[in-house]
């Protein structure tokens, strides 16, 4: 039997309300006060597709071995680097080792189900494979996607053992109805009508799909107990569920007014909560619309409430924070010329060469153990940081990005230049030995002092604009807040 | 056992320029406003000058690298210059290489030069810098009201001091620096403040506000030295001399390994033991007279304190409060006002402060004079809490 083996979830914290988004457009477009409900989640200045299929990874492998793992795909159309496989950087980031199959799969809003198609019908006899779909979606100021869309990851793991949704089959329909499209010089969609988008394009393609598979599987739509279609437009899918003869309460929730519709990472996202309530025998449709539909079908099996994730879909949605400030998050994206001070000007050169050899510790966070007096240090240098000891070239590679750690020390700097002021950074010491002066992200200020647990995450440390390039580190968060 | 520099040494002449926002002045014109002073001061001619040893500090918004620049600015006739860099220490490393020179006997005259301009930058504060090539990979975005911050945050976790108690402390060093530093014609900021304009500042690092720091200023200052016979020999009278030279240059361990907490200076603790070995002094409260310490920020100066001795651990906030570093207290520290009146020209801040215990020795500090001082302690500290240098000097009388 295979199918899916574990899952996880990543949701950004940073949830910006709705309404600020509506009081400052709706004077230029009356509509959007009508979209103004409940909230979307942002990337933090610092967050990509990339570091968001971090996460989400990281929640998957909170269920599954590491060592397990054959191949990882990563689906999106965000991603930030057109020609350097952005699914390496996040499987060294996972430690997933060199011996790993990887792909980046883009191009359309069904990339996710697509390669999840692949990986079922094609995947390794031995072990798992992860797909991670992730989006840091981009939309013009003022738009309904702004409106309507959500930054998020997912991840779901295929295997032969340990399933908790076992695979039933696939059907893919194909046509080449553009909706939308990005060209290779934007960075923004341009769309056409939403009424005809529905029309000709979901309530047909998704139907032609759906309906070819429960032929194909000989089951019945009335016996769907989960229906997964992911659309910006909310009556959507309950009017291609009613076509299909899917049952209403089978359709699950696009969640546009709390998170927003992550685009390739959505349908994954949505697969995520269903599997987090799915009971054993619950038959799962999870469908990707996007020049035609992919459609697959899940059964739950009985291993499927014993493998949940550490953090999940409902755990990441939990962990929020709520933003008003829609100046800042034009800021993050780049949608508007902010003024950064001459502070900002500094050049950021990224040296290719030295970063490769300090890979180790820049992506992989990790550290070094010495053979001879098991200091555990953080970066591994050539001697043993133990005064007692000081071997030369004794450590051994210690992965830290899964450690917990202590603020020793902290300060909230207003000085440096920062994307989004106080710049948070301080001491940390590691469960287990190891410090590191490193940097802090998404702080909340109350939530600061010298003792506080942290756990760290992969992050942007600095763009360099100048020369379209974006450096990666690992940065230290308080652990209950 | 080597016998260490005290009284190897003298000081025949010593200048320093204003400080200050020197708009119309080019780094050139810092470094001949202060050598000339010297050179008057030690009544020699600029040939006597055998070597020099040159202090710059961030090459990229200052002379540039070599020591050419200074050869060059002074005309100096291809005698041996060398450039020296070590962070904050710069100028006390500047001093150091003169000042050994002499021991020596390599050379009977030298001369140590340290310079500055910070102002060219464009904007306040340190300029925004590159680290090296690795360290920008990893090390936090941090600047340096930043890094010493931290100081704070690890001060309090330890010594469980109260945020505002230690507020209030640090707002007292910032106020006796500027009633100090409004005595000093040659000091960049010149008037007197307030403990509730430090504590109401807008937060720069918390919990440093912008008067817990230190002003950023472009300055020169320098120091002809020779042996205790040729400085006798050209008829100079009641003698300065070096006392002790020490340097403490973190390893990593601080930041990396051991059980340190973040709430003092780890270098600090060594440089002085080492400098206060080296001159011989057995009990540094009762020795010595006065001191220029590190006063980046008000919380490096309040730590120090410890660091040097002068106060028992978890003791400075009270010692403090009480005025014992004041100028009338039992050590004054910043008589001069320290770096929070003269700013942080990185370059000549180690010889700014020895500028003053020489006028000091020789009675000429005018208003802020004090009373026969004969042992003088400076520190200087380049870099950050976690990993640091530190600079130690003792000037004394020659007796």
């Amino acid at each position: 039997m295979s199918g899916i083996t574990a899952y996880g979830a990543y949701i950004p914290r940073n949830r910006l309300l709705k309404s600020a988004i509506a009081d400052a457009n709706d004077w230029f477009d009356t509509s959007l006060r009508g979209l103004a409900k409940g909230e979307r989640s942002i990337c933090n200045w610092d967050e990509d597709t990339i570091t968001m299929a971090v996460e989400a990874g990281q929640d998957c492998l909170s269920v599954l071995d590491a060592g397990s793992v054959s191949s990882l795909y990563l689906a999106s159309t965000t991603l930030p680097f057109l020609d350097r496989q952005n699914s390496v950087v996040v499987s060294q980031a996972l430690n997933l080792g060199d011996r790993l199959r990887t792909m980046d799969v883009a191009a359309s809003q069904r990339a996710a189900t697509s390669a999840l198609i692949n990986l079922l019908e094609f995947g390794a006899a031995k072990g798992n494979s992860l797909l991670l779909a992730s989006e840091h979606r981009r939309s013009k100021c003022g738009s309904r996607a702004e409106m309507l869309w959500g930054d998020g990851a997912a991840a779901v793991a295929v295997g032969n053992e340990d399933v908790i949704a076992e695979y039933l089959g696939c059907e893919t329909y194909v046509t080449d109805f553009v909706d939308h499209y990005r060209g290779e010089d934007s960075t923004i969609d341009y769309d056409w009508e939403e009424r005809w988008i529905r029309d000709e394009g979901y309530m047909k393609s998704v139907p032609l799909a759906v309906s070819r598979l429960l032929d194909k599987t000989g089951v019945k739509a009335s016996e769907i107990a989960h229906f997964v279609l992911a659309s910006d437009k909310a009556r959507t899918p309950a009017a291609v569920a009613k076509k299909i003869g899917i049952a209403a309460e089978a359709i699950a929730d696009n969640h546009i007014g709390d998170v927003g519709v992550a685009g390739v990472a959505h349908p994954v996202l949505m697969l995520t909560e269903v599997l987090e309530k799915a009971k054993a025998g619950d038959l799962i449709l999870l469908t990707g619309f996007g020049q035609g539909t992919d459609a697959l079908l899940l059964k739950a099996t009985n291993a499927i409430a014993s493998r949940r994730p550490r953090t999940g879909f409902n755990g990441a949605l939990a962990r929020r924070r709520e933003d008003t400030n829609y100046n800042r998050f034009l800021s993050f994206n780049s949608l508007v010329d902010r003024d950064v001070g001459k502070r900002g000007e500094l050049d950021k050169q990224s040296y290719l060469a030295a970063m490769y050899r300090r890979k180790d510790l820049l992506t992989g966070f990790s550290g070094g153990k010495c053979r001879d007096c098991g200091t555990i240090q953080i970066p591994k240098e050539k001697y043993c940081v133990n005064p007692a000891c000081g071997a030369l070239d004794s450590q051994d590679d210690y992965p830290m990005s899964a450690v917990k750690g202590r603020v020793m020390t902290w300060t909230a700097d207003r000085l440096t230049f920062d994307w989004n002021p106080p710049a948070y950074f301080g001491l940390v010491e590691f469960e287990g030995g190891g410090r590191l002066m490193m940097d802090f992200t998404e702080v909340e200020a109350e939530a600061m002092d010298s003792g506080v647990e942290v756990s760290v995450h992969f992050r942007i440390r600095q763009f360099d604009n100048q020369r379209g390039f974006r450096k990666y580190f690992w940065k230290a968060t308080p652990a209950q807040q | 056992m080597a016998s260490g520099i005290k009284d190897k040494v003298v000081i025949l002449g010593m200048g320093c320029s204003k400080f200050g926002e020197r708009w119309d002045a080019s780094p050139a014109d810092l470094m001949s406003e202060a050598f000339e002073e010297s050179l008057a001061d030690a009544g020699v001619d600029k040939s006597q000058i055998e070597m020099a040893w040159f202090g710059a500090g961030i090459d990229t918004f200052n002379v540039g690298s070599s020591a050419m620049p200074l050869s060059i600015a002074l005309r100096l006739p291809y005698i041996p210059v060398t450039k020296l860099e070590n962070m904050c220490a710069t100028g006390t490393e500047a001093f150091r290489g003169a000042v050994y020179a002499v021991a020596s006997g390599a050379c009977d005259i030298a001369l140590a030069l340290g310079v500055e301009k910070l102002k060219d930058v464009g904007y306040g504060g340190l300029p925004q810098r590159t680290r090296g090539v690795e360290n920008d990979m990893y090390w936090p975005n941090l600047s340096a009201p930043g890094a010493f911050a931290q100081l704070a945050s690890g001060y309090r976790a330890k010594h469980c001091v109260d945020k505002a108690e230690l507020k209030r402390a640090m707002a007292h060093i910032s106020v006796k620096s500027h009633t100090n530093g409004a005595k000093n014609p040659k000091a960049h900021l010149q008037r007197e403040i307030t403990e509730e304009q430090v504590i109401n500042a807008p937060y720069i690092a918390e919990p440093i506000g912008l008067f817990d720091c230190c002003g950023v200023s472009d300055g020169a200052a320098c120091a002809i030295v020779c042996t205790p016979e040729i400085a006798r020999a050209l008829g100079k009278t009641n003698l300065v001399s070096v006392k002790a030279l020490q340097l403490a240059v973190s390893n990593g361990e601080e930041a990396g390994f051991s059980n340190w907490d973040g709430s003092y200076l780890k270098t600090t603790r060594i440089a002085a033991q080492r400098a206060y070995d080296e001159a011989g002094i057995r009990n540094p409260r009762e020795e010595i007279s006065m001191t220029e310490v590190h006063d980046c920020f008000s919380i490096t100066e309040l730590v120090t304190m410890e660091d040097l001795q002068l106060s028992d651990e978890g003791q400075a906030v009270r010692d403090v409060l009480n005025g014992d570093f004041d100028a009338d207290g039992r050590i004054p520290c910043q008589i001069d006002g320290g770096l929070k009146c003269f700013g942080h020209p990185i370059g000549a801040s180690g010889m700014r402060m020895i500028y003053e215990n020489y006028l000091q020795f020789y009675g000429l500090a005018g208003d802020r004079q004090l009373k026969e001082p004969r042992l003088a302690l400076n520190h200087n500290l380049g870099g950050f809490p976690h990993q640091n240098i530190c600079s130690i000097s003792v000037i004394g009388r020659y007796e």
